[in-house]
């Protein structure tokens, strides 16, 4: 069990923290507790790798599996990110530490903001790992030329999943038994996200046949996903989270 | 449609009486005049859809599906514009604090259901008519892809209503989530566009393309649009009182709890 | 006519998903209103 840091370090007898630093207190906080617990790396990474093994039992032909790792990164990506914000919010409702934060007067949108700048650094470790495997299990390479889209193309989708993510993981949370409706809500929002996720990696790559000019378009639709959830999620989440 | 109850005692509320319900149903005039207009106008489209229209050049018989699959949509659209707008008018009548416009939410949560039930429909109807056209019943193209995923995420919306709780808070998270899904279809529908541009296979069947109508068959399609937007209004008149009552009936009920309790701890 | 099937069944489908809706709507309506006070029943 953690409690939120109150910024007395900062904060001056004057003043509660500014809107940044409050975000900035929150996502340590997130990540102080996953640092603590090892959840992320003990059981959420091992699900992804897991996953990706599976994938190779289903889909039998090598040279498929070569043709389609993008995509199944991107998958393992949005099952995990499943279960990352379940994670990410169960640590709230336990005890009651959501409503206590509200309660206290920090802004709704500070929470969000935090919660998802957690979410993301998780979501980039999670992709980094599955990276790494896809080049190991499905025989992938990075070329030189691919790197900064490759990058690009992490960051962006992950701020976008990020945001969906903690603006559904908000509303389901707050409600016992209510986690089944994450699954629903989630993934046909962040499909845009898988589409264009990974089409650029693939044009990163150089999977299929792709070259990597292909893959800018794509990045422009994931910068403008990102934008559109996370303004929209920060004015939605609090009317959404407040009971 | 009215009958009177002589007997007082059948509705009782927590012990206090309450005179019994002399309107039985959900009809109005207005509600009758428009069921007769939208029969009278599904009649209508069927004779043409199925009798008076001519066959296509290309499609052949098979254009006649597209008489029920064009308005089906055309309502399933229409009911979600209207459940984004009475989402947006319950947060704004519901801002800082004011109780929040239940009328709003369940034109919301009706249209939303109406929208949903159509496009249901749309993709069955539209999947047989790809059969008779295309060959297929389902085809990855910008416009089936984009119209499964609105399916899916009304049905989250629907989810959603019924998460419990008071009817205040159903309204807000409904209207959030609603406002939301408007945010989202623009951005599926362009991602899915975009997709399917770059793969040229897909467009050996050309479904982008638009189809010729004469005069007859537009005739017909025009005909479709009215009879269904009428039973759109109809089935949202009816709807939305059903749900008043719903809510008036929780309402009570907890009430009548309430009440129950303050008479046990008298005795 | 050998589309004929697909036709029919096209029309159907789309009736009886309004029929239907228009049974369970009208069906629920007095179902409820027989146990709701008219003072609830704003279209009265």
């Amino acid at each position: 069990m953690s409690s939120p840091t109150t910024g007395t370090s900062t904060a001056t007898t004057s003043g509660s923290p500014s809107f940044w630093r409050m975000c900035w207190l929150i996502a340590s906080k997130d990540l102080r507790v996953e640092r603590r617990s090892r959840v992320v790396t003990n059981q959420v990474l091992p699900f992804a790798g897991v996953t990706m093994v599976i994938f190779a039992f289903a889909l039998d032909k090598e040279t498929v599996l070569e043709q389609v790792a993008p995509g199944l990164i991107w998958l393992a990506t949005m099952f995990s990110l499943l279960v990352l914000v379940q994670r990410a919010f169960g640590i709230e409702a336990d005890d009651g530490a959501l409503d206590a934060l509200r309660v206290a007067g920090v802004d709704a949108r500070a929470i969000f903001v935090g919660k998802a700048l957690a979410l993301s650094a998780q979501l980039l470790l999670l992709e980094a790992v599955l990276l790494v495997l896809a080049i190991v299990l499905y025989r992938q390479t990075v070329p030189a030329g691919g790197v900064v889209l490759l990058v690009t193309t992490l960051l962006t989708a992950t701020c976008g999943l990020a945001a969906v993510g903690t603006l559904y993981g908000g509303l389901a949370a707050g409600i016992k038994g209510r986690e089944t409706l994450l699954p629903l809500l989630t993934l046909p929002a962040v499909a845009p996200v898988l589409i264009g996720a990974t089409r650029a990696v693939e044009a990163a790559l150089g999977t299929v046949g792709a070259v990597v000019s292909d893959g800018w378009p794509w990045v422009g639709l994931l910068v403008v996903f990102a934008v559109a959830f996370g303004v929209g999620g920060a004015l939605a989440f609090g009317p959404l989270v407040d009971e | 449609m009215t009958t009177t109850n002589p007997d007082p005692t059948d509705a009782l509320a927590g012990g206090i009486p309450v005179s019994a319900p002399v309107v039985l149903s959900t009809g109005t005039r207005g509600t009758r005049v428009l069921g007769i207009a939208t029969i009278v106008s599904m009649a209508w489209l069927v004779a043409f859809g199925l009798g008076f229209s001519p066959a296509d050049r290309d499609q052949r018989e098979a254009v006649r599906i597209l008489y029920m699959h064009v308005p089906t949509i055309w309502v399933a659209y229409m009911a979600f514009v209207v459940t984004a707008l009475s989402s947006a008018m319950v947060l704004y009548l519901g801002r800082g604090g004011r109780p929040q416009p239940l009328g709003w939410d369940r034109l919301a949560g009706a249209s939303a259901e109406a929208g949903t039930a159509f496009v249901a429909v749309t993709l069955v109807v539209g999947a047989l008519w790809g059969r008779l056209t295309w060959g297929v019943f389902w085809q990855w193209d910008a416009r089936l892809t984009t119209t499964a995923l609105l399916f899916v995420t009304y049905i989250g919306y629907l989810a959603v209503r019924r998460l419990g709780g008071t009817h205040q808070q159903r309204a807000k998270r409904s209207a959030v989530i609603g406002l939301i899904a408007v945010l989202e279809i623009p951005l599926v529908h362009w991602s899915v566009k975009l997709w399917r541009s770059l793969h040229q296979e897909a467009t050996v069947l050309n479904t982008a393309g638009d189809i010729k109508m004469d005069g007859l068959m537009l005739f017909s399609l025009f005909i479709g649009v009215i009879a269904f937007t009428l039973f759109y209004v109809w089935l949202m008149l009816h709807r939305t009182r059903v749900m008043a009552m719903e809510d008036a009936l929780e309402d009570r009920g907890l009430d009548d709890a309430l009440v129950a309790r303050r008479l046990e701890g008298t005795i | 006519m050998e589309d004929a099937g697909f036709i029919i069944g096209s029309y159907v489908v789309v009736f009886a998903v309004v029929g239907l809706l228009t049974g369970w709507v009208l069906r629920s309506g007095r179902r409820l209103a027989k146990r709701t006070p008219d003072a609830d029943k704003y279209w009265t």
